[in-house]
C-alpha cells in the first residue's frame, strides 16, 4: 500500500469516530493553541518594550543625584543635588566615549496659549538633548546654543502639547504659549515618540533653553544642577564603559573616599532594557513548559485512543493479514493515523491559538507578532508527539497473530 | 516436467500447548489436493478441520511436517513471505464473513488488491469484474449492513477471487446461511472450480458436502475417510425468482 492510501484509509477511520477523535486531539489543540497565542503576545510586548526603551534614546546613561540605594530603598533623587554644572562639563569635556551630555531639569507647569491651558512637564536643557533621545524635529526648527547662551525665550512642544493648546493637526510654530506667565515664542514640534513602558507620555512636554529655565521657571541652586543629567555613548559596546568612567569621574570630582557609597546614581537604560527582557525569556521558558506538558497529555491521549481502536479493530487487523497485509502494512496504518490525529490538532491549535491572539490584540489593544518558525514548530512537535505516542499501539497492532485476531469477539 | 500438486501435506502435525496441557489439533495429515479439485472438508467438532485450513491458509504454520503449495517448502517461510503467499495464491472465505463495516461493498472487495499494490484504476475495474461474477454488479456501492447474508457472502467470496487466486479455503462459509441461500453459495463454488480454482471448504453439513467431487473427514486430528464421488450439481433456484448466482452462470 502506498503513503497516499494509507492515508485515506486513516483519515477514513478518525472520521468514522468524528466526536473521539476531537476529544483526542483536545490536548494537543490546547497546548498548540495556548503556545501560539503566547508567543505571539509575548512577542508583540517584547517588540513594544524594545520600541520603548529605544525611543527613551540611544546607548543611554542616566546620571541622578543622590544615592540610589539607602538600604535597599530608594533614595530619591533631587532631594539632594549632588551633581554640579561643573561635573555636567566634565562629563562632556574628558570621557572620550561621550558623545553627548546634557541636563535635564524639569518642573510641571501651567502653560497658556491664547484660548487654552495645560498643565504639563516644562523641560529646560541644552540641543544635543535632542540627539540624545534622538528626537528628530517634525515642523519648525530646534532651539540652538545660541539660544542656550542668550536666553532666549524659545520653546518646542512635544505633540500633545500642540494637541491641547492648539487643537490637532495646528501649527503653532510662530505662535506665543506663556510658561508662568513668560511668553516664549513656538521654534518648533517634535515628532510622535508615544508612551513609555510605564504609562508616561514622552509627548506630553515643552522644551525650553537650560538658560532660559534657570531664569524664568526654576531657579536657584547655584552650582547645583537641579535635575538630571542624560549621557549618550559612542555606542552600544562602550555604553558600560561610559557607565564607569563616569562613575570614577565623579567620585574623584566629589573626592569619595574609597569604600563610600556613591551620592549620585546612574542608570543604563540598555540594562534595565535587558532586565525586563529576562522576564519574558522566563516567560517563554514557563510557556514551553506548558507546552510539553500539553504535548505529553495529548500525546498519552492519542496513545490511549489508539489502543482502544487496535483492540475494536482487532478483527479488521486480522481480516487485513489474511488477504495479505505484512505486518509493516498494518503498523504504517496504525502510524499514520496517530500522526494524522495529532498533525489536526496541532493544525487547529494554530488555527485557534492564532485567532485567539488575533481577538486579544483587537479587544485589549495589544501588539501581536507571528511567527512562522513557531507554528512550524508547534505542528512539527505535534507530529513528532502523534508518531512517538502512537508507535507501540501501532506495533502491538502488527504484531497481533491474524488467527487470534479472526476469532476475536 | 511433470506439474507438482497445487497443495501436499506430509504428515503435518499441530500441538497446540496450553500450559502444562498439550493439544493435539492434528496429528499426521498427508494430504494431496490437485489444480481444480472441489474438496469438502467434513469431521466431527474439535477434530481439527479449521486447524487445518489455517494451516493450508499459510496462516499458521505446522508444528511439524511438510506443506508443499505449488512446489514450494511454505511451512517455514517468515510473516512476510507468507502475507504475500495469502495475497496472491490463496482466498479466503470465513463462517463471519468478515467485511469491513461501513465500508462498500466494492472497496470490500479492492482490499486485497491495494495491498498488492495494484493501481486504482485497475483496482475498481478488478473489483467491479469480481463483483459481477459473483451477480452482485449493482451492489457495488451498499454497505454490508445494507445487504443479506447471502449477498454479504458473495461479497466475500468476490473479494477472495479478485486476486485470482489458485485456491480459495473457506472454513463453514453457509453455516450462517439458509440452505436456499447455502446451495446458491455453493453453485458459486462449482462454477469457480469449473473455471480452474481449486476449492477446498469445511462443512458439519452432508447436503453441502454432496456438492463436492471430494470429501475428506477429519477426526481426532487424523484423515479418516477420503472419497471421490460424482458431484450433485447445486440446484438453480425456483423459476420466477432468479437468484444472482444464477445470473452470473454463463
Ligand atoms: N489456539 C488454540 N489453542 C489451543 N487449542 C486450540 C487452539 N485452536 C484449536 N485448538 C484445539 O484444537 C482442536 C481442533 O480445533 P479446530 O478448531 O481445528 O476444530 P474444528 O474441527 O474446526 O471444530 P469446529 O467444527 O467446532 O469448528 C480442538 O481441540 C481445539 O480445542
Ligand atoms: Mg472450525
Amino acid at each position: 500500500m502506498n503513503w497516499f492510501q494509507t492515508l485515506r484509509v486513516a483519515l477514513r477511520a478518525l472520521l468514522r469516530n468524528k466526536m473521539r477523535s476531537f476529544l483526542t486531539t483536545l490536548g494537543i489543540v490546547i497546548g498548540v493553541s495556548a503556545v501560539i497565542a503566547m508567543v505571539a503576545i509575548g512577542d508583540g510586548a517584547k517588540a513594544r518594550v524594545e520600541a520603548q526603551f529605544s525611543a527613551m534614546g540611544s546607548n543611554l546613561l542616566m546620571v541622578l543625584p543622590g544615592t540610589t540605594t539607602a538600604g535597599g530603598a530608594h533614595g530619591g533623587f533631587g532631594s539632594m543635588p549632588t551633581l554640579t554644572w561643573d561635573d555636567l562639563k566634565a562629563i562632556q569635556t574628558e570621557i572620550p566615549t561621550v558623545r553627548y551630555a546634557a541636563p535635564q531639569l524639569r518642573a510641571t507647569v501651567q502653560v497658556l496659549s491664547e484660548d487654552q491651558n495645560w498643565t504639563t512637564t516644562v523641560i529646560g536643557t541644552t540641543p544635543d538633548y535632542f540627539d540624545i533621545r534622538s528626537w528628530p524635529i517634525a515642523a519648525g526648527s530646534l532651539f540652538s546654543s545660541v539660544d542656550v547662551d542668550g536666553a532666549t525665550k524659545a520653546a518646542v512642544l512635544g505633540q500633545t502639547v500642540v494637541d491641547k493648546l492648539f487643537g490637532p493637526n495646528a501649527d503653532p510654530v510662530g505662535q506665543v504659549i506663556r510658561v508662568k506667565n513668560v511668553p516664549f515664542t513656538v521654534v518648533g514640534v517634535l515628532t510622535k515618540k508615544g508612551q513609555s513602558q510605564w504609562g508616561m507620555d514622552f509627548d506630553d512636554c515643552v522644551i525650553i533653553p537650560v538658560s532660559t529655565f534657570r531664569q524664568k521657571v526654576q531657579g536657584g541652586l547655584g552650582n547645583y544642577l537641579g535635575g538630571i543629567i542624560m549621557v549618550s555613548a559612542t555606542g552600544p559596546s562602550t555604553v558600560s564603559r561610559t557607565e564607569s568612567l563616569v562613575r570614577g569621574l565623579l567620585r574623584d570630582r566629589h573626592r569619595l573616599q574609597p569604600g563610600t557609597d556613591d551620592d549620585f546614581s546612574i542608570r543604563n537604560l540598555a540594562e534595565i532594557a535587558a532586565a525586563s527582557q529576562e522576564g519574558t525569556r522566563t516567560l517563554t521558558t514557563l510557556l514551553a513548559a506548558i507546552a510539553a506538558v500539553s504535548l505529553l497529555v495529548g500525546g498519552i491521549g492519542i496513545m490511549n485512543i489508539m489502543l482502544v481502536s487496535v483492540t475494536e479493530r482487532t478483527r479488521e487487523i486480522g481480516l487485513r493479514m489474511a488477504v495479505g497485509a505484512k505486518p509493516g502494512d498494518i503498523r504504517l496504518q496504525f502510524l499514520v493515523e496517530a500522526l494524522a490525529l495529532a498533525v489536526a490538532g496541532g493544525l487547529i491549535g494554530v488555527g485557534l491559538g492564532l485567532g485567539a491572539a488575533r481577538w486579544m490584540a483587537s479587544s485589549f489593544g495589544w501588539q501581536v507578532l507571528y511567527r512562522p518558525d513557531v507554528i512550524f514548530i508547534a505542528v512539527g512537535f505535534s507530529g513528532l508527539v502523534g508518531v512517538g505516542f502512537g508507535f507501540y499501539p501501532a506495533h502491538r497492532a502488527s504484531r497481533l497473530d491474524p488467527i487470534t485476531a479472526l476469532r476475536f469477539e | 516436467m511433470e506439474q507438482p500438486p497445487l497443495i501436499r501435506l506430509e504428515e503435518v502435525s499441530k500441538t497446540y500447548r496450553m500450559g502444562d496441557v498439550e493439544v493435539h489439533a492434528l496429528r499426521g495429515v498427508t494430504l494431496t489436493v490437485a489444480l481444480g479439485e472441489f474438496t469438502a472438508v467434513m469431521g466431527a467438532s474439535g477434530s481439527g478441520k479449521s486447524t487445518l485450513m489455517n494451516i493450508l491458509g499459510c496462516l499458521d504454520r505446522p508444528t511439524a511436517g511438510r506443506y508443499l503449495l505449488e512446489g514450494q517448502e511454505v511451512s517455514h517461510l517468515g510473516t512476510e513471505a507468507l502475507a504475500g503467499i495469502r495475497n496472491r495464491t490463496i482466498g479466503f472465505v470465513f463462517q463471519s464473513f468478515n467485511l469491513l463495516p461501513r465500508t462498500s461493498a466494492l472497496e470490500n472487495v479492492e482490499l486485497p488488491l491495494l495491498y498488492a499494490g495494484v493501481a486504482a484504476a485497475e483496482r475498481h475495474a478488478r473489483a467491479s469484474a469480481s463483483l459481477a461474477q459473483v451477480g452482485l454488479a449493482d451492489r457495488a456501492d451498499h454497505f454490508p449492513n445494507q445487504m443479506s447474508g447471502g449477498q454479504q457472502q458473495r461479497v466475500a467470496i468476490a473479494r477472495a477471487l479478485v486476486t485470482r487466486p489458485r485456491v480459495i479455503l473457506a472454513d463453514e462459509p453457509t453455516g450462517n446461511l439458509d440452505s436456499r441461500t447455502s446451495v446458491e453459495v455453493m453453485a458459486l463454488f462449482q462454477e469457480l472450480g469449473r473455471s480452474g480454482i481449486t476449492v477446498v471448504l469445511v462443512t458439519h453439513e452432508p447436503d453441502i458436502a454432496q456438492y463436492a467431487s471430494r470429501v475428506v473427514t477429519m477426526r481426532d486430528g487424523r484423515v479418516r475417510s477420503d472419497v471421490r464421488r460424482e458431484p450433485r450439481r447445486a440446484e438453480p433456484p425456483p423459476p420466477g425468482e432468479p437468484a444472482a448466482a444464477e445470473e452470473a452462470l454463463p
